[in-house]
């Protein structure tokens, strides 16, 4: 963030002097705060869900360490895929393509935020949460952003694991372990991304065509893409539904999961028979925003449940 | 003397702005850290031995 700071890319050395022209807003842009309200989210859901108590001090700070450690996370891949952000629609706007923030600037910001996060984290909760938070990190940098994103379609499937990690951090910040509960959490988010990103995708295709990243619909077609979609659609409605089996969940969560997992692989189906003009664009789209609308409510229900549950055990 | 790079007056209000926001962030973990100190130590923080 030094004023005065050198512009060195990735791709090479430009000795023209810049000037730091971003403000506080691009630096939150930076961080990807739409992302970052969702991992907060699953974070949180597995701290409340997790077996045992913790401060509601060490809640929020364990909850800052997982937010600014998904900044870091948004910040490192912004730096990383700047010259395809540059290319594309959807992210041309981000501050490094309009130059706001030299590339240079976001690597510092990243790298200081990943570290300060995950060593808070193992000084304030515990250092089993800490290293679930820098496997997060490390995962979505180099496993995914660095590795696969360009090099495979499988790219969101396997990079899906870091998204899914949060869920996990939370259980083991509360409890100091890693357990089937928590893993069932992971697992539900892992097999959600794939359908959420692949109906996105499928609009989008020209775009990552432009870049050179081998999305599914790019590399093996729409056709096979909306096949894909379907069957990791049928694998995510039961998973979804096991929490219920494993007292995790209650009866509102299990109706609940049912109901919108039948939902799920309909709106799946829909993309799947879909295949030309507005009315298969209509139908990826649709299924876009309902996953997210799915993965919301199935973990707000089971922060109802855990709310009611304890305000019930506080009455008797 | 001449070569140095003159700021102008967005980029000063800008360059105020990152420093004011990271006094606010550097302000706010003094306070959490002090708090979790607390809460972690709980009642045990008057007897430690000196």
């Amino acid at each position: 963030m030094s004023d005065t700071s050198l512009n060195i890319s990735r791709s090479g050395f430009d000795a023209t002097p810049t000037v730091s022209e971003g403000g506080v807003g691009d630096y939150i842009a930076l961080m990807k705060p739409r992302v970052m309200s969702l991992v907060v989210f699953t974070g949180f859901v597995g701290l409340v869900v997790a077996p045992g108590a913790l401060h509601p001090v060490l809640v929020l700070a364990a909850l800052i360490c997982i937010a600014v450690g998904a900044g870091a996370s948004g910040a490192l891949n912004m730096w990383y895929d700047a010259d395809i952000d540059a290319k594309m629609q959807r992210t041309a706007g981000r501050p490094i393509p309009r130059g706001k923030i030299t590339p240079d600037e976001a690597l510092t910001f990243g790298t200081v935020l990943a570290v300060g996060s995950v060593v808070c984290m193992g000084l304030m909760i515990n250092w089993l949460s800490a290293g679930l938070l820098a496997l997060t990190i490390g995962f979505y940098l180099f496993v995914y952003t660095m590795w696969l994103k360009r090099r495979t379609p499988q790219n969101i499937v396997i990079g899906g694991a870091a998204g899914a990690l949060p869920p996990m951090i939370g259980w083991a910040a509360v409890t100091g372990t890693v357990s089937l509960e928590g893993f069932i959490l992971f697992l539900i988010i892992f097999l959600w991304t794939p359908p959420h990103f692949w109906a996105l995708a499928l609009n989008r295709t020209e775009d990552y065509k432009r870049v050179g990243v081998p999305m599914l619909p790019v590399v093996a077609g729409a056709d096979a893409t909306r096949r894909q979609i379907l069957i990791y659609s049928v694998l995510l409605a039961p998973v979804g539904l096991s929490p219920a089996f494993i007292g995790l969940g209650g009866t509102l969560y299990g109706v609940t999961a049912g109901l919108l997992g039948a939902l799920f692989v309909a709106l799946a189906w829909l993309v799947y028979k879909r295949r030309e003009g507005r009315a298969a664009e209509r139908a990826a789209r649709q299924l876009f925003s309902f996953s997210i609308l799915y993965l919301l409510l199935l973990f707000a229900v089971l922060l109802v449940e855990q709310a009611f549950g304890g305000l019930l055990a506080w009455t008797t | 003397m001449d070569d140095m790079i003159q700021l102008t007056e967005e980029q000063k209000k800008r360059r105020r702005s990152r420093s004011v926001a990271i006094a606010w962030v550097l302000g706010a973990l003094v306070v959490l850290f002090f708090i979790v100190t607390i809460v972690r130590l709980g009642g045990n923080v008057a007897s430690r031995s000196l």
